[in-house]
Parts: C-alpha cells; sequence; structure tokens
C-alpha cells in the first residue's frame, strides 16, 4: 500500500514538472476535456437534480414543522455547494471517466504501446498522464458549478410542489441568497479541484502499473475507482476541515 | 549469403556480464556478446530462453541486476545515450497505438518531438510506408490491418527515426510463410540501404540462417554459442543441437 502511495505522489510530482508541456500536449487536453464533459453533463444534470430535490425532501418538512420554512433555502444551498455537488460529482467522474482513463492506459500498458513511446524518446507522463489530469481539473470544477445551479433549482422545485412544504421560488432562493455565500461555493469548487487530481492521479497510475492480460485491465479499472473514492472521502474530510478555519 | 558491404551509419554494441532476476527466479545468468556497426545479429533460443527480456534490456527498458550494456562506448543506461542515438525497437505485436491511424502512427516521433512541418511528416510517412511496401493505409487503423502488415507498419514506424539500431522481437512469430518471407527481405534490404546495426531476436530458424551475418543462440539464460550461420550449424552441442535440429518424428 505504502510502494503505491509513493508511486502515485511520483507520479504528480512528474506531472506537475510536465506542467511546460502543456501549450504543446493542448489538442490533447481539449480532446479529454470534450470526452469528459460530453460523457458526463446529462448524468450530472440528472444526479444533481434528484439530490438537490431529496435534500430539500429530507430536512424540509421538518424545517416547516418548526416554523423554519424560510431556513430550507439556505439548507439545501449550503449542503448542495459545500459538501454535495463536489463529493457526488468526484464520485461519478470516478467511475465514468476514472475507470476509462484506467482502461485505456492499462490497455496500452499490456499491449506494449507505452512501451513503443518510451522508445521513441516519448514520455508516457507528457503524452498520456499529463493531458488527462489537466482536463480532469478543468472539467470536474465545471461540472461541480452546473451541478450546484442544477441541485439549487431541484431543490427549490421540491420545496415548491411538495405539500408538506408549499414554499414559492421566490422564498426559496431569497433565503438560499441570504445563507450561501460566494465563499461557500469556492470552497465546494476547490474541493473538487483537489479531488479531479487525486481521481486523474490514481486513475492514471494505475494505468501505467497494469500487468497481464484482460483480467489485469479489470483489476486496474476496479483498483483505480475503490481507491479514488477512498481518497476522496478521506480528502474531503480534511479539506473540510481545513476550510473551516 | 553475399552482400555487398554498404557505407555503415549503424553502431556497435557491447554487452558485459547482464543479469537479471524476476521474483528470485535468474532470467540472463551473465551474457555477454557484442555486435558490430551495420551487421545484422540473430539472437535465438527456445520460449522462456529470456531473448525478449534481453531485447528489452538492449534498449533500455528494463535495468540490469548487474552488466553494463554499451552503445558505441556510452552506457546505455545515461539518458544522453538515448539522446545521442537513433535506436528502434520493432515489437512482436507491432505495438502500434490504436488509437491512432496508421499514418499517425508512423509520423508519431516526429510530430511529437516537432521535427518537421505536418506537411513533411505526411510526405516522410508516406514514403517510409511505400519503402515497406504499404501504400493506401495512411488513413486506416491498425485494427483493419493484417498481422504482416502490422509488423512491416511498425519496421515503417522505426524507420521514420532513421534509426542507427533496430532491434526486432520475433519479427515473423504469426505470419505466414509468404509474410515471413517479406519481413527477412526488408531487414536484409534496411541493412543494405542504410547500413543500420539490426538485432533480430527470434525461433525462426528459417529466418536466423537466412539473415544473419552471426547468430548468438540462447539457453537457460546464458550464452551458448556465437558465430556465423555455418559455425552455428557445426557446434557441437547438445542444447544447440536440440534446438537446431528439432523435428518431427512420424512412423512410416
Amino acid at each position: 500500500m505504502f510502494k503505491n502511495i509513493g508511486e502515485i505522489m511520483l507520479l504528480f510530482w512528474r506531472t506537475l514538472l510536465a506542467l511546460p508541456q502543456t501549450w504543446r500536449q493542448r489538442q490533447k487536453v481539449y480532446d479529454q476535456f470534450f470526452e469528459i464533459g460530453n460523457a458526463s453533463l446529462l448524468m450530472v444534470c440528472v444526479l444533481s437534480f434528484f439530490i438537490g430535490g431529496v435534500i430539500a425532501l429530507n430536512f424540509g418538512p421538518a424545517l416547516v414543522e418548526r416554523s423554519l420554512a424560510s431556513a430550507v433555502g439556505g439548507v439545501v444551498g449550503l449542503a448542495i455547494a459545500k459538501e454535495l455537488a463536489p463529493v457526488m460529482m468526484a464520485i461519478l467522474i470516478a467511475g465514468r471517466i476514472g475507470s476509462a482513463m484506467a482502461a485505456e492506459i492499462g490497455s496500452m500498458a499490456v499491449y506494449q504501446e507505452v512501451d513503443a513511446l518510451r522508445t521513441m524518446n516519448i514520455n508516457p507522463v507528457h503524452y498520456l498522464v499529463l493531458p488527462r489530469i489537466l482536463a480532469i481539473a478543468f472539467a470536474l470544477p465545471l461540472l461541480v458549478v452546473f451541478s450546484v445551479l442544477v441541485g439549487w433549482f431541484g431543490g427549490a422545485v421540491v420545496a415548491n410542489y411538495n405539500h408538506a412544504m408549499d414554499i414559492p421560488f421566490r422564498v426559496f432562493f431569497a433565503n438560499l441568497k441570504d445563507i450561501v455565500e460566494l465563499k461557500d461555493v469556492a470552497n465546494g469548487v476547490f474541493k473538487s479541484f483537489c479531488f479531479a487530481l487525486i481521481i486523474g492521479t490514481v486513475s492514471c497510475h494505475q494505468g501505467l502499473t497494469t500487468i497481464g492480460g484482460p483480467r489485469g485491465i479489470g483489476r486496474s479499472v476496479t483498483k483505480a475507482v475503490v481507491n479514488s473514492i477512498v481518497l476522496i472521502v478521506i480528502f474531503d474530510y480534511l479539506l473540510t476541515r481545513l476550510l473551516l478555519k | 549469403m553475399n552482400r555487398s558491404r554498404p557505407s555503415t551509419q549503424g553502431v556497435d554494441l557491447i554487452v558485459r556480464g547482464l543479469r537479471k532476476s524476476f521474483v528470485g527466479q535468474e532470467v540472463l545468468k551473465g551474457i555477454d556478446f557484442a555486435v558490430r556497426p551495420g551487421e545484422i545479429f540473430v539472437i535465438m533460443g527456445p520460449s522462456g530462453s529470456g531473448k525478449s527480456v534481453l531485447l528489452k534490456h538492449l534498449i533500455g527498458l528494463e535495468t540490469p541486476d548487474a552488466g553494463e550494456i554499451l552503445v558505441n562506448g556510452d552506457h546505455i543506461s545515461k539518458p544522453e545515450t538515448a539522446a545521442k542515438y537513433r535506436m528502434a525497437l520493432v515489437f512482436q505485436s507491432g505495438a502500434l497505438l490504436n488509437s491512432l491511424t496508421v499514418g499517425e502512427n508512423v509520423g508519431l516521433y516526429l510530430a511529437e518531438h516537432q521535427l518537421k512541418s505536418p506537411e513533411e511528416i505526411e510526405r516522410i510517412v508516406g514514403e517510409k510506408l511505400a519503402d515497406v511496401g504499404l501504400n493506401d493505409v495512411l488513413h486506416k487503423m491498425p485494427s483493419e490491418l493484417s498481422g504482416g502488415m502490422k509488423k512491416r507498419a511498425a519496421i515503417a514506424r522505426a524507420l521514420v527515426i532513421d534509426p542507427q539500431l533496430i532491434l526486432y522481437d520475433e519479427p515473423t512469430s504469426e505470419l505466414d510463410p509468404v509474410s515471413a518471407v517479406v519481413i527477412g527481405n526488408e531487414i536484409l534490404d534496411l541493412q543494405r540501404r542504410i547500413g543500420v546495426t539490426s538485432i533480430v531476436v527470434s525461433h525462426d530458424r528459417d529466418l536466423a540462417f537466412g539473415v544473419a551475418d552471426r547468430i548468438a543462440v540462447i539457453g537457460e539464460g546464458r550464452i551458448l554459442t556465437i558465430g556465423t550461420p555455418e559455425e552455428v550449424k557445426n557446434f557441437q552441442d547438445p542444447l544447440v543441437q536440440s534446438f537446431l535440429n528439432a523435428d518431427f518424428h512420424r512412423e512410416k
């Protein structure tokens, strides 16, 4: 396990050192960015709408019973912006994009394509890892901003049409505006940026260290997703603690 | 085989005391040999004898536990050696990048190192593919090519580097006899035209005796013999003879 952590940190460091190559690799960054957005946007939309709805459904009636109907917008807004959107989107992207990264690079490693790059003096970190990590680091925060907006809308719809609440849109968003600050959204976006680096680095590392045939690729994909999610949850706590100060 | 000697641009390669173990199992047990500039040097041996592991060491993909590999006197493990000499490996499977077209694969080295303009790269790629007898495959995906075509495309990709040393890993495996002869002739033709040093790892006896200037037979992680095809054929060692003369015995 410690060897893996060390290798992941080393890969991340090598990616940082490769940052001056970004302009040269810009087409691959764009392709990956488009791929991530294209593959995830609809899913993000559906997921976020229902997350917003279920948070309103869980907390709304309890708050209304205690004459705190005006606080529903704030509770839903904060929960989504600070916690649910970054974490849920990171988990979604780990499953949807992290797995694809590990599978693609793993397949290249197994079928000697990575070795072929090395024999041509093409650094696999520059060619394969850097574009993927940069693309996910740009894409995930943007998806989180989108997710926050859709989540708020989902919460507002449920709060408005559910008979246990009957909170008008205007009241919901007025309260949300009073309680949620730009800093809260920025915290969520910052967390998602860190999660993106985790997903990208862990998935690329698993891909590059794949050995064996198709079974090895399958193992790498599973490990990439599971390890990413475990690290996301751990870093979520650490970052939340850090950002509370 | 009588061939005219080219004005060589190939490099020499010296391997001394090479040892490598994987999980406690010693695969290479002290390998020593030297390859002359412009020579076709074939390394033969049965499956599992350590040929492919040796080849990976020769191009710097593996690090030896002991011993050294020198290219024109420079240690292969030094990063500047890889930059100084142009070396290419033709993989057993071809190892073309499946997400790129054949043309993009062949021009990858030039494109990634930004050595030529896109128009120039397309021209060079077309030339190199024509050199190995591949036409109209520029925009095809590797999955659309046959095994022999993939290997020839891989040779074209190696040629783009304008190599001083080409290593071939089992270039005729999984090929029909006609395609195997085409690949063998390709190796000979390259040596004649550009004087490249070629190291061919193979267990194909026909290829080895057809193209080699010298042959090394490897067995159980050691070099059993080195010499001209004639010398190797006449080398009286039970392991070498059993490998070279393996045949079916059908009762009549």
